[in-house]
């Protein structure tokens, strides 16, 4: 598994999972994340993240397709590939009659880590997820915010080498978010690869290097943050000419190709505008009738991935 | 394999401390039952009955009494602690780790036989005011106990990972258990009922065990005591290898 930027912290390959109630949640789905990656599964209510992050965590049976986790087969050394995984799920699944210490120092050993050394790296994680007053308490007796920080906490006691976080900022506040993401940013630069789960693209963007984007199942973009921001800032136009034309015209600083004889598609980001495009049209003589903006589903998405934002706590 | 070890460890820890913490929960109630039971089967109605098989009636039912409390506790533990695992999600814990089933299967039984043993012995206590107990063979006891409180929990957990809501945790001991062990000897040896009966009784796999308590304890027994012993074993062995399967194929907690 190895290639010219390291191991693959996960690869997945042609992941589906069709659900007993008969949905389809995810695919064929495919996608590779590289060690050190801070990777975003982006994606709308029901795409299939969840669905993704249950299967890779062996929550979930998978229907078909493989997965590895840092070269361990899912389907051959699953205990390996358990051991370098630990996420924070989007439900609070914790013990709430257990005091928030103990259920780390469990976690830890249910992944072999002997009962001292747990009980420090319990220590130590409360203590930077703020909730060192909290570890005589259960559960139960705490905050909503403060429950998903326990589950951060949780997650990191097998000091995970691929940390898996299902919408980890859902309901938490602003201050808190700030908190979370310095943390993970850290984390991440001290060498732990990161997959988080979010609706938003502005967390996205905050905090990844790489992002899938994820839609009814589908990955339909998966790439750099930066070519991806690239992608959805521009806007295609297809424009109907007048005469038929041979080969698509040369329009300066534009992406331009021929869709029909009558069909010019022009690719235009959103600094650029559409101006310059007619006059250099003009300049060589193409009259255009009408102009209508091509909808890919990614632009629609882009308007629902942008439209929450982040501050407003939506 | 030391990680695996650990993690079970660590699992036999959780389950039993919450034997202990809850212990108001989990040892004064069948303390309770049981003391009715003595008062009311032994002092005041047992003196009417005399004798069973040559022994007081009290000292006759002592053994079951005791054994019906282990049943009832070792099952209601595991099915308790495992569906309260899955509604609340964090079962999850478990499953994401490497610990393996069988070692998961494990844990759950150790929390489920340490409650068994913890009310047997305080049922014992409680039966010493009521009547003299000469154990006669009390490595046989031990292993009889420790074996039916195994078949127990591991019928509870394989309870809980089939039940969906709190209905299906309550229907198994209330129409299933309950009856068996009143039907299963405790407080009458099956020779007085008629030849029909008698067969029955013997297709029900709790006689067996609280045949094999009474054995162990007083000597005397309904049914063979090598078949019993092994049957216990049997339904042990095959309990075992059913909760492994199923937790292995995610039955009930994967979807
Ligand atoms: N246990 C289940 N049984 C049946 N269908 C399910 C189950 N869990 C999820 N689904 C369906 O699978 C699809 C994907 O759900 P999933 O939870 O993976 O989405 P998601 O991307 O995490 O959404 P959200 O952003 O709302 O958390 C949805 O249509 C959902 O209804
Ligand atoms: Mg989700």
């Amino acid at each position: 598994m190895q290639n010219a930027f390291g191991m693959h912290a996960l690869s997945i390959k042609n992941l589906s999972k069709k659900y007993k109630s008969g949905v389809e949640a995810l695919k064929s789905v495919s996608f590779d994340v590289q060690q050190g990656d801070f990777f975003a599964l982006l994606g709308p209510n029901g795409a299939g993240k969840t669905t993704a992050i249950g299967i890779i965590t062996s929550l979930v049976n998978k229907s078909s397709g493989s997965i590895e986790v840092f070269g361990h087969d899912m389907d051959k050394e699953l205990a390996e590939a358990k051991s370098c995984i630990g996420v924070v799920p989007q439900e609070v699944n914790l013990n709430l009659f257990d005091f928030n210490f103990n259920i780390l120092v469990n976690q830890a050993g249910f992944y072999g880590i002997p009962r001292s050394e747990g009980k420090k790296r319990a220590e130590q994680y409360l203590k930077k997820m703020q909730l060192w007053e909290k570890r005589k308490t259960d559960a139960r007796s705490l905050s909503g915010g403060m429950k998903r920080r326990l589950m951060v906490a949780r997650a990191l006691v097998n000091r995970p080498k691929l940390l898996l976080l299902d919408e980890p900022t859902a309901g938490v506040d602003i201050e808190t978010r700030r908190m979370m993401w310095d943390f993970l940013r850290d984390l991440n630069n001290k060498g732990t690869t990161i997959i988080l789960t979010t609706h938003y693209l502005e967390e996205a963007e905050q905090l990844c290097n790489k992002v899938a984007i994820i839609d009814e199942g589908k990955i339909i973009e998966n790439d750099s943050m930066q070519n991806v921001l690239k992608k959805l800032k521009t806007e295609v136009f297809i424009l109907n000419t007048e005469k038929p034309l041979d080969e698509a015209p040369n329009i300066k600083g534009y992406l331009a190709s021929l869709r029909s004889p009558q069909e010019i598609e022009i690719t235009v980001s959103q600094e650029q505008g559409v101006n310059d495009a007619f006059s250099s049209l003009q300049e060589s003589g193409v009259k255009v009738l009408s102009m209508r903006n091509k909808n890919s589903r990614l632009e629609e998405l882009f308007l629902d991935l942008t439209k929450g934002q982040l501050g407003d706590d939506s | 394999m030391r990680t695996q070890f650990i993690g079970m460890i660590s699992l036999v820890r959780k389950e039993t401390s919450r034997v202990l913490r809850i212990w108001v929960q989990t040892l004064i109630p069948p303390g309770i039952t049981m003391s009715l039971y003595f008062i009311i089967f032994g002092t005041l109605i047992g003196k009417r009955i005399g004798e069973m098989e040559g022994y007081p009636y009290m000292e006759y039912i002592a053994p079951g009494l005791v054994m019906m409390s282990v049943i009832t506790n070792s099952y209601g533990n595991v099915v308790g602690s495992f569906f309260n695992a899955k509604i609340q999600g964090h079962i999850e814990e478990l499953l994401v780790s490497p610990l393996s089933e069988v070692f998961i299967v494990i844990g759950y039984l150790a929390g489920g036989i340490i409650r068994g043993l913890a009310v047997g012995t305080v049922v014992t206590f409680i039966a010493l005011f009521f009547t003299q107990i000469n154990i006669k063979y009390p490595l046989m006891t031990f292993f009889v106990v420790i074996m039916t409180a195994g078949v127990f929990s591991l019928a509870g957990l394989i309870n809980a990972i089939f039940a969906k809501k709190f209905d299906d945790i309550a229907v198994i001991p209330s129409f299933v258990l309950a009856p068996l062990t009143y039907l299963g000897g405790v407080f009458y040896t099956v020779s007085l009922l008629p030849e029909f009966w008698q067969t029955i009784s013997r297709l029900n796999p709790i006689l067996y065990m609280i045949n094999s308590m009474r054995y162990s304890v007083i000597g005397i027994s309904d049914v063979s005591i090598q078949n019993a012993l092994m049957m216990i074993v049997f339904f042990f062995i095959i309990l075992f290898l059913i909760a492994v399967i199923l937790l292995r194929k995610g039955i009930g907690i994967r979807q």
